[in-house]
């Protein structure tokens, strides 16, 4: 299974009705890489994501899994997905379940793992990231940092070979952006294969083994971030990037 | 406190002189409300039944007619929502249920259940027990309701929470089983217990089968004492299962408010 990239894109198309999101996108994931989208809203960088998750089906073009062709006829996509974790902007923790009941939902129903084992797993991942002590809690105990932390180990626990993050720290207060970075940094550091979209530019530059500029469904221009940053090559990057550092955001 | 006393006082005082005072009231207050006659219906007497016996069958109709409206309702709900063009006639049958049996009123119901499937003369099903047929009719009527409550409770559950529990790697009935149903029924419990109020009162009508319960006997009481008492105990007896409930349902609802509103918070 452990063939080529981690994740491959080939000429991928996504329509919504009459609006063309992506305009054929390729790219290619290595495994142990980290990737980072970039770009401004609208450009298609959670769509993107979201095709990869096969959340939304897409219209042409191939997205390939460690060799395994994901978007071919007749392919389950449970499978899939329970390869492929992703976190949301919204972290989208289930409400009327604790901390413990969300992460170990997944393992127990659908990689049937008994319950013991699942909660083990759990609560070490739960310490690992300094959320133990919250294991019994309802999402709507925690603070929007601790839920996101929550909703990346819950997708953790999964096991799975490739992250996607939605714009993980979109929906948080300043101050709390800082402890979900450190946790992407953390599985950075282990060599997790990611694939983020992000606004946060800084973080981006420390993270990303490359960055990707999206632009209207194409990926304008790719490269590792030093020379995204600091030299972009396409006019359209640099006025992107000038805005960011008149927002004060890079 | 002291003006809602004073005002509450007022009130009641207004209308029992209105009703003191009309010419009629002597009648009245000895056709409806003759003490004799009251306990008389009630506990029952050698040539006629109580009301209060008879209304123990009221409580087994709605208690029994509950159990399968939740889970009927929930499987039509459910029907509903199932995606995908070979389940179509499903979906349709499920669709034609609820319109069919939310428009039609419940006692054409008991007639054509209670009457046209006991003329089949079908083996076992037409030889059923009156009541039988009556609480096949409640349910066949509520369920339409009551999946509709449970399909607003299921609808206002949001997309990303599916998504997430998909995302996860879960199919789609897991979704449905673990994420979505749950959060559901928890939203639409206030007005699922407030269907279960009219369905407690609906019980009446069963009688139309032949069956006696509580409003029937209080029928046949006054048939045959020339007196409406047991109406009023009949009433009394209805009012008072259906406030345990309905204090139960506000109580629900002001805590879900609370819980909302710390949520909000939070």
């Amino acid at each position: 299974m452990n063939e080529g990239p981690a994740l491959l894109l080939e000429n991928v198309h996504k329509s919504f009705g009459e609006n063309e999101v992506l305009k054929g996108i390729d790219l290619t994931v290595e495994p142990h890489e980290v990737v980072c989208l970039i770009g401004a809203s609208g450009s298609g960088k959670s769509t993107l994501l979201r095709c990869v998750n096969l959340v939304e089906p897409i219209d042409a073009g191939r997205v390939v899994v460690e060799g395994e062709e994901i978007t071919a006829e007749g392919v389950d996509a449970n499978r899939i997905r329970r390869r492929i974790g992703i976190v949301y902007q919204s972290y989208n923790l289930f409400p009327h379940m604790t901390v413990l009941r969300n992460i170990t939902l997944a393992p127990r129903e659908a990689l049937k793992q008994d319950r013991a084992q699942a909660e083990e797993n759990a609560r070490k991942l739960l310490e690992r990231f300094g959320l133990l002590d919250k294991q019994y809690e309802y999402p709507d105990r925690l603070s929007g940092g601790q839920q996101q932390r929550v909703a990346i180990v819950r997708a953790l626990a999964m096991r799975p070979h490739l992250m996607l993050l939605d714009e993980v720290t979109s929906a948080l207060d300043p101050e709390l952006v800082a402890e979900v970075l450190a946790v992407i940094k953390e599985l950075a550091r282990e060599g997790m294969t990611m694939l983020i979209a992000t606004h946060e530019m800084s973080f981006a530059r420390d993270i990303a083994d490359r960055v990707c500029f999206l632009e209207a469904g194409h990926i304008l221009e790719q490269g590792p971030p030093d020379r995204i940053f600091t030299a972009p090559e396409h006019p359209r990057t640099r006025q992107f990037l000038g805005r960011i550092i008149e927002a004060g955001r890079l | 406190m002291l003006v809602s006393s004073a005002s509450t006082v007022l009130f009641f005082a207004v209308i029992a002189v209105i009703v003191v005072l009309s010419p009629g009231s002597e009648i009245v207050a000895e056709r409806f409300f003759s003490p004799r006659h009251l306990w008389q219906s009630l506990i029952g007497s050698g040539t006629n039944l109580s009301v209060l016996g008879a209304f123990v069958l009221n409580v087994k109709i709605f208690t029994v007619s509950e159990v399968f409206i939740l889970i009927l309702a929930l499987v039509i709900a459910v029907v509903r929502r199932i995606p995908g063009p070979v389940f179509f006639p499903f979906r349709l049958v499920a669709v034609a249920y609820t319109d069919l049996f939310r428009g039609v009123p419940l006692i054409l119901v008991l007639y054509m259940i209670g009457f046209g499937v006991p003329g089949l003369g079908l083996p076992f099903v037409s030889y059923l027990p009156d009541v039988t047929y009556g609480v096949i009719s409640l349910v066949l009527i509520y369920s339409a309701y009551v999946a509709e409550v449970y399909r607003a409770g299921i609808e206002s559950v949001h997309e990303s929470q599916n998504a997430a529990a998909r995302s996860l790697g879960l199919t789609r009935w897991q979704s449905l089983r673990f994420v979505v149903l749950p959060q559901a029924i928890r939203r639409v419990i206030p007005p699922l217990l407030n269907d279960f109020i009219g369905l407690q009162k609906d019980t009446a009508l069963v009688s139309v089968l032949g069956s006696v319960e509580a409003v029937r006997a209080a029928q046949i009481y006054s048939a045959s004492e020339f007196n409406y008492a047991s109406y009023v105990v009949a009433a009394f007896l209805f009012v008072l299962i259906t406030i345990p409930l309905a204090r139960f349902t506000d109580r629900l609802i002001a805590r879900d408010k609370r819980r909302r509103e710390a949520g909000a918070l939070a």
